[in-house]
């Protein structure tokens, strides 16, 4: 094997189709992008899920003076209620999920309110006595949230009994659907990168096709022959690789790390460490991708 | 070393085989020329012998491979005991005549250090020791010949397949060319020459294998390009 020749093959056909190579180093390099974002957004609700989850707790709201009265017949919740309701968490059957929890009167929750919506023109017409009085509950696995909600709802007094993470779920839905997307459009980008290649080889072959003939007729071993051409795309596809983990590795470090920790200060974000988890996958696949799809594109041109 | 045996070979959509039965034994160091009109199954013939083509039914069996079962893998190896020269020359235009010859080896896998010796010892011999470093271009078609004679010898195979390698060159160039395929053939490659050249066949004296539409009508040691009158009788299996 003269690697020499090997290579001096490989720049020569890279050289004659450089607007076709640079095409495929372009498609690749945006398809392992997104295949890199997308894999990235994976990773980050991963992290979120986590952190919230853990932070989520089951609200369970008393009646107000403003609740419904089909749900509320009896109006604003009295001591007695809230009594029922704290005794009923601390007794021996529901204590073992819960971990801790807290009741929040009218003027905390106002405060809160008034805390959360600062600046915003509903903070002017809430009163205290429109908000619910709330039992915070902080369970120990935050699954078993089922059972605080069989256990409250439809109690009297009780108007609803809420799951924060009920909320968080739209949220993480809404990501994985974006996410799904990233890949989807990734998965056509490298099935058009994989028919680039495929072309690529293809008028390659055809622009040595009286060398080929020659190496044909003196006896060149096929694999002799078939190697520069998929070193070309691999060569090609690992361009666009490297460019995509870099890109993928810019937008870690700039637009979460630079960007999204400042403009939301109390959400983990994924960092470079799990940038550097994806880069090596993202150069295997357009390695493994341009390996498959030229040799293919010679098993279909470059007949012996 | 050559031996073909009942072969028939059918092209798709055509309605007469390009050969029909056709037998041929070749021994180790024969000059054979194939002649016969264009069409009649010559080149497919060569093809046959190159592995270039399987047949549809017979056997065919060169240097000791049966080139039918033989597996795609195994191709390369074989075509690198044999040499093959055509009509066109097939050189690569953009290198010169060393290039063309050390091409060959290179894709081969010889060393450096063989091709350094080995390409312009052969350019000597087919007289070309002071054109190495010409283009095609800048040699006359005979000079392209040799380049490609040397090209097919210089691995030293026990076959060469020649594909009318004088149907481009004038008489005189001609000669030439066959002079030097007779030294090859001194020295013991076994040739196979398809031409259409009456002269050089009537010249040579040497065995002759005449194609009519796909079947051998003639096989003759010694013969012409044509078989002569009282020489009617002398036909197929009667050779040698």
């Amino acid at each position: 094997m003269r690697f020499g020749f090997v290579f001096s093959e490989i720049a020569q056909g890279l050289r004659r189709n450089v607007s076709m190579v640079i095409s495929v180093v372009l498609v690749t390099f945006v398809s392992l992008t997104f295949v890199g974002t997308a894999s990235l957004l994976q990773l980050q609700i991963g992290q979120m899920k986590t952190y919230w989850y853990d932070k989520a707790q089951v609200a369970v709201y008393l009646c107000s003076s403003v609740s419904p009265p089909t749900i509320c017949p009896q109006g604003e919740a009295g001591a007695e209620v809230k009594a029922r309701v704290a005794e009923r968490l601390s007794s021996t059957t529901l204590k073992p999920y819960v971990a801790t929890f807290y009741f929040e009167n009218h003027k905390q929750a106002y405060d809160k309110f008034q805390e959360q919506f600062k600046g915003n023109s509903v903070a002017k017409f809430v009163t205290a006595e429109q908000l619910n009085e709330t039992y915070w509950i902080k369970l120990n696995n935050p699954q078993d949230s089922t059972i605080i909600t069989e256990s409250f709802s439809g109690l009297s007094g009780v108007e609803e009994v809420r799951d924060q993470r009920s909320y968080l779920d739209q949220i993480f839905a809404i990501l994985n659907a974006a996410s799904l997307a990233a890949i989807g459009i990734a998965v056509l980008m490298l099935i058009s990168a994989a028919l680039l290649i495929s072309t690529t080889i293809r008028l390659s072959a055809f622009s040595r096709r009286r060398e080929l003939a020659i190496m044909r007729l003196v006896g060149a071993s096929n694999f002799y022959i078939q190697l520069p051409f998929i070193l070309e795309g691999v060569v090609a596809a690992t361009i666009g690789s490297v460019l995509a983990g870099a890109t993928v590795l810019l937008i870690v470090q700039f637009f979460v790390q630079g960007y999204l920790t400042t403009a939301l200060p109390f959400t983990s974000f994924v960092g470079l460490a799990d940038g550097l988890l994806v880069v090596p996958i993202l150069i295997v696949a357009g390695i493994v991708l341009a390996s498959i799809a030229s040799g293919l594109a010679i098993r279909r041109y470059l007949k012996i | 070393m050559i031996s073909i045996a009942s072969v028939t070979k059918k092209y798709k959509g055509t309605a007469n085989p390009a050969l029909d039965n056709v037998s041929l034994e070749i021994e180790k160091g024969e000059f054979v020329f194939l002649v016969g009109t264009s069409g009649s199954g010559k080149s497919s013939l060569m093809r046959l012998m190159l592995r270039e083509d399987v047949p549809t039914s017979g056997s065919v069996h060169v240097l000791g491979e049966n080139l039918v079962s033989i597996s795609s893998r195994r191709v390369p190896y074989f075509r690198r005991k044999l040499g093959v020269v055509f009509q066109d020359f097939r050189l690569l235009p953009n290198k010169t005549a060393f290039e063309n010859v050390a091409f060959s080896l290179e894709v081969i896998g010889k060393s450096q250090g063989f091709i350094e010796t080995a390409v312009p010892d052969v350019l000597r011999l087919v007289g070309l020791a002071e054109k190495m470093d010409r283009l095609p271009t800048q040699l006359s078609g005979g000079e392209q010949q040799r380049v490609a004679l040397a090209r097919a010898i210089v691995n030293k195979p026990a076959v060469l397949l020649a594909d009318e390698p004088t149907g481009n060159l004038d008489e005189a160039t001609s000669d030439g060319i066959m002079a030097l395929i007779e030294r090859i053939n001194l020295a013991g490659t076994t040739v196979v020459m398809a031409t259409h050249d009456r002269k050089i066949v009537d010249r040579l004296q040497k065995r002759v294998v005449e194609i009519s539409d796909g079947r051998i009508v003639r096989d003759q040691v010694g013969g012409s390009y044509q078989q002569a009158a009282n020489e009617q009788n002398r036909a197929v299996g009667d050779s040698k």
